[in-house]
């Protein structure tokens, strides 16, 4: 991921910062620049999402995207945030035997890839159980 | 707007094809088509090409011309029509678009990929593409992954099983052994798919559609002209597309995809008829996971069913409904943009009667069912014997 | 001086690799390597873990102590010998993890194991002066060593960090002095494009970390008027378990006040996290009024002595987050084979 793409969304990678629709009231992440319930009535503001929430789904991941291939097997699920939102992340410090699904994770702070040696470092969201 | 009918298919063999080019391919599907039409090139008016990825498949954009170039058709339109693994159907979709509007009369709707020029790695990045970039494959998705999520959850709020998203892989695999295109002509057991390597649990590798080269045509043209040139003319009786959120997360449900039900709507409420009434469904069988999620989908069952539907045996040939007799995207092998063409290529070849060992005696409907991506593009077609 | 740790947090990763299992690698017999160092497992971070992940673990873990802005910060210090980039800060990576951006200075530090506490000195002197309102100081590593070396028992991953600000209703703690003493001593050092430090081996011992060591607690002692009799607790840099109990006798300080500050035998050597996370393991656990020593070490070589008195604040706040014994208590041993995967000592 070239530079300039991954850090314009540093806020939102590092810290859950989304949007709330002030219209409707619906908190949106990952960002969204329309609130797709009320589109042009919509009034996104910034919104720091809470960063709790629990597993709605899990696979343990044997095949890994490029990039991941030193962390196979990994543990990657959708998680739904106490604010509502849901969002894919790996769950890391997990043993491939021991998530399920209703588990409460927190999100936490994790590098998530490189662009090669030479190449910058990725940060960004994990899940992590809690 | 007039009615819209397939006056003839074409399809090359599907598989690892390391001799044949992109360009060949797409000649050898065209021609075929062309000479089972019955018509002359000189009558086309127009082409619309679906195909996902060739940029990153074969480093070359811009295959529209190419087609027209060594079809040698040039100066007629030419389009090339991209929604991921949805590419084809969305061609062979706007393609009957423009014949219905009476803009063009005679058309080419193609679907190609060529996928093993490059290494499997590279493959399967190029695939992850159709996903969100940003939220799902940054954080370490693949297209398996995505299924795998979904799958759990059906597994979870349903109690399908492994061993029946097993049976599908199974059941396609011996339809294939009957299709000549197919990349797989090898039966396998529920075990063989249980005891294969894990992917993305619970899918694991028989669970999986293959890396295939392929292309696929149909020729279309408005039915009151389609008898000067078949007897047997299939009538597109119903077409629909819908969109869902690119992100599977962002969706209200992780077991059911909703550009299916919407694009199925469509498609039945223009074509008048009603799930029970298809004869024969080709479903976008990319994993096992989405034949189930499919026919729950597209109305052949209840929601939650779908694997139990396939354990009963149901969707076998000669079962109630008939499901991927061509091998589908498992057996018969999944050259993403050709597929939603080869789809509709199976369904007219079965309600032709030219089927062979894999037809299903006396179809009138069947169904086309093409999905981009974990499901943020679907669509749907309705074919009627025209007779 | 009118300054004091307004908050503090670790973080220590979950993964454990025991002596018996490094031993049976190379040969070596676990049980004099277990005695001669008084270590028993090491920390090892998971893969995706590094300098900065672990700043920001025990940085937020900080921030739950104060309930104080972000934003409010207005100066962060990494200090490390592990940071993940050669160039480009640790600090900027916290700063934004934790919304303490834009307005505030930052930077990374390097003083072998003790870039952390130069840190905190640093934003001691930025508050007493008035420049900032609040100061972060963090010491975390992921530490190297080359597999079959010495340090490979010891060399583990964690980091924690201190939130200094004046002396007021929200301090934990009051830092009532510091004292350093610095001399160019290469004990212990790593060149340019190279993996793994080198050492001097047993010239690491007396005249580097007990010199230092000794030298700074003395002065500290001296510059206070101070004797160990005044200090419920003591805490030195642990490179391994026995040179802190043998600074300790040194000086005259009993096993009782060295006891609940000493994590190396269960966790190994932090590095720049070593003096700061026994230091708030001793935090986590003291009464008010009770004052405590901290010494930190650097090879190269320095070290920075701390007189700490906690305050009565600190009993509502230490338990908004993670205590250095919960993390102690939360591992996952592993084995070799899984450690060269974690490490990325794989050549590929």
């Amino acid at each position: 991921m070239a530079v300039p793409r991954f850090w314009r969304e540093i806020p939102n990678r590092y810290n859950l910062v989304g949007a709330r629709c002030g219209n409707c009231n619906k908190v949106l992440f990952p960002p969204r620049y329309i609130c797709p319930h009320c589109r042009r009535m919509g009034k996104l503001e910034p919104y720091r999402l809470k960063r709790r929430g629990k597993v709605l789904t899990y696979t343990v991941v044997h095949a890994a995207a490029n990039g991941f291939e030193d962390q196979a097997p990994y543990v990657l699920a959708i998680v739904e945030l106490e604010d509502g939102p849901r969002l894919t992340a790996q769950v890391t410090d997990c043993n491939t035997d021991e998530i399920k699904i209703g588990d409460e994770v927190e999100i936490v702070f994790r590098r998530m890839g490189e662009d090669g040696q030479d190449g910058v470092i990725y940060y960004g969201f994990k899940a992590r159980r809690v | 707007m007039r009615d819209v009918a397939i006056i003839g298919v074409g399809l090359t063999k599907f598989g690892e094809l390391w001799d044949v080019s992109f360009r060949q391919m797409m000649m050898e599907a065209g021609a075929r088509a062309i000479e089972d039409a019955g018509i002359d090139g000189k009558q086309i008016d127009a082409m619309y090409i679906g195909n996902m990825s060739s940029g990153q498949f074969i480093r070359q954009e811009h295959i529209s011309s190419i087609v027209a170039d060594h079809a040698g058709l040039v100066p007629i339109p030419s389009t090339r029509v991209e929604g991921a693994c949805a590419s084809g159907g969305l061609a062979l979709r706007q393609a009957v678009i423009a014949v219905a509007s009476g803009i063009h009369d005679i058309i080419v709707a193609g679907g190609i990929e060529k996928m093993t020029d490059v290494l499997t790695g590279q493959a399967t990045g190029a695939l992850a593409t159709a996903a969100d970039q940003e939220w799902e494959v940054f954080v370490g998705a693949t297209f398996p992954g995505l299924y795998a999520l979904m799958a759990r959850r059906h597994m979870y709020e349903f109690g399908t099983t492994e061993e029946q998203m097993a049976m599908v892989a199974v059941k396609n695999h011996h339809n294939a052994c009957f299709n000549t295109c197919a990349q797989y002509k090898t039966e396998i057991t529920v075990e063989d798919v249980l005891k294969s390597p894990p992917v993305t649990s619970p899918i694991k590798l028989l669970d999986c559609s293959p890396i295939t080269d392929g292309a696929a045509c149909v020729i279309l043209a408005p039915a009151e002209k389609a008898r000067k040139f078949t007897d047997t003319p299939i009538m597109v009786a119903g077409t629909g597309q819908a969109s869902d959120t690119i992100a599977l997360h962002g969706r209200s449900s992780l077991t059911s995809l909703r550009a299916t039900i919407e694009a199925a709507r469509t498609a039945y409420k223009i074509a008048g008829v009603k799930p029970d009434d298809i004869d024969l469904v080709e479903v976008h069988d990319c994993f096992t996971i989405a034949e189930i999620m499919a026919i729950e989908d597209l109305g052949f069952c209840k929601k939650g069913e779908g694997g139990k539907m396939t354990e009963q045996g149901e969707t076998v040939i000669g079962g109630r409904i008939p499901v991927n007799t061509s091998g589908g995207l498992k057996g018969k092998g999944h050259p993403v943009g050709a597929t939603g063409i080869a789809q509709a290529v199976e369904i007219v070849q079965q309600l032709r009667g030219e089927a062979g060992k894999r037809q299903s005696d006396g179809a009138e409907i069947g169904l086309t069912h093409n999905v981009g991506g974990s499901g943020g593009t679907a669509v749907v077609h309705v074919l009627r014997r025209g007779d | 001086m009118d300054v004091g740790v307004v908050g503090y947090g670790v973080y220590i990763p979950r993964y454990r690799i025991r002596v018996e299992e490094i031993a049976k690698v190379w040969g070596d017999d676990p049980e004099s390597i277990k005695r001669g160092l008084l270590i028993e497992e090491k920390s090892v971070p998971a893969p995706d873990e590094d300098t900065a992940t672990i700043a920001v673990e025990a940085a937020r873990n900080a921030l739950k102590q104060t309930g104080i802005d972000p934003h409010d910060i207005e100066a962060i210090y990494v200090g490390s010998e592990s940071h993940p980039y050669a160039v480009k800060p640790t600090a900027t990576i916290v700063a934004e993890a934790i919304e303490a951006t834009p307005d505030l200075t930052a930077a990374d530090y390097e003083f072998a194991c003790k870039a952390g506490t130069v840190g905190i000195q640093t934003c001691m002197g930025a508050v007493e002066a008035g420049m900032i309102k609040y100061g972060m100081a963090i010491g975390a590593d992921t530490a190297q060593s080359a597999p079959g070396d010495a340090l490979e028992y010891t060399a583990a991953a964690g980091g924690c960090a201190f939130i200094v600000g004046k002396n007021g209703g929200n301090t934990l703690a009051a830092i009532d002095d510091t004292y350093s003493y610095t001399t160019d001593t290469p004990d212990f050092w790593r060149r340019e494009m190279r993996s793994y430090p080198k050492h001097g081996g047993r010239f690491t011992g007396k005249p580097a970390y007990f010199k230092h060591v000794l030298a700074a607690a003395n002065g500290l002692l001296r510059k206070l008027q101070l004797t160990p009799q005044d200090f419920a607790h003591v805490v030195f840099h642990q490179p391994n378990g026995k040179f802190p109990l043998l600074a300790a006798k040194e000086l005259g300080f009993s096993k009782e006040q060295v006891a609940l500050g000493m994590l190396t035998p269960k966790i190994g050597n932090t590095y720049s996290g070593s003096t700061m996370i026994g230091l708030a393991a001793v935090l986590d656990q003291a009464k008010p009024d009770e004052r405590i020593l901290a010494v930190s070490y650097g090879s190269g070589a320095g070290s920075d002595a701390f007189s700490i008195t906690v305050r009565d604040g600190i009993e509502g706040k230490r338990d908004a987050a993670p205590k250095v014994l919960d993390y102690v208590g939360q591992r996952v041993i592993i084995d070799y084979a899984t450690y060269v995967k974690f490490r990325k000592l794989l050549v590929k």
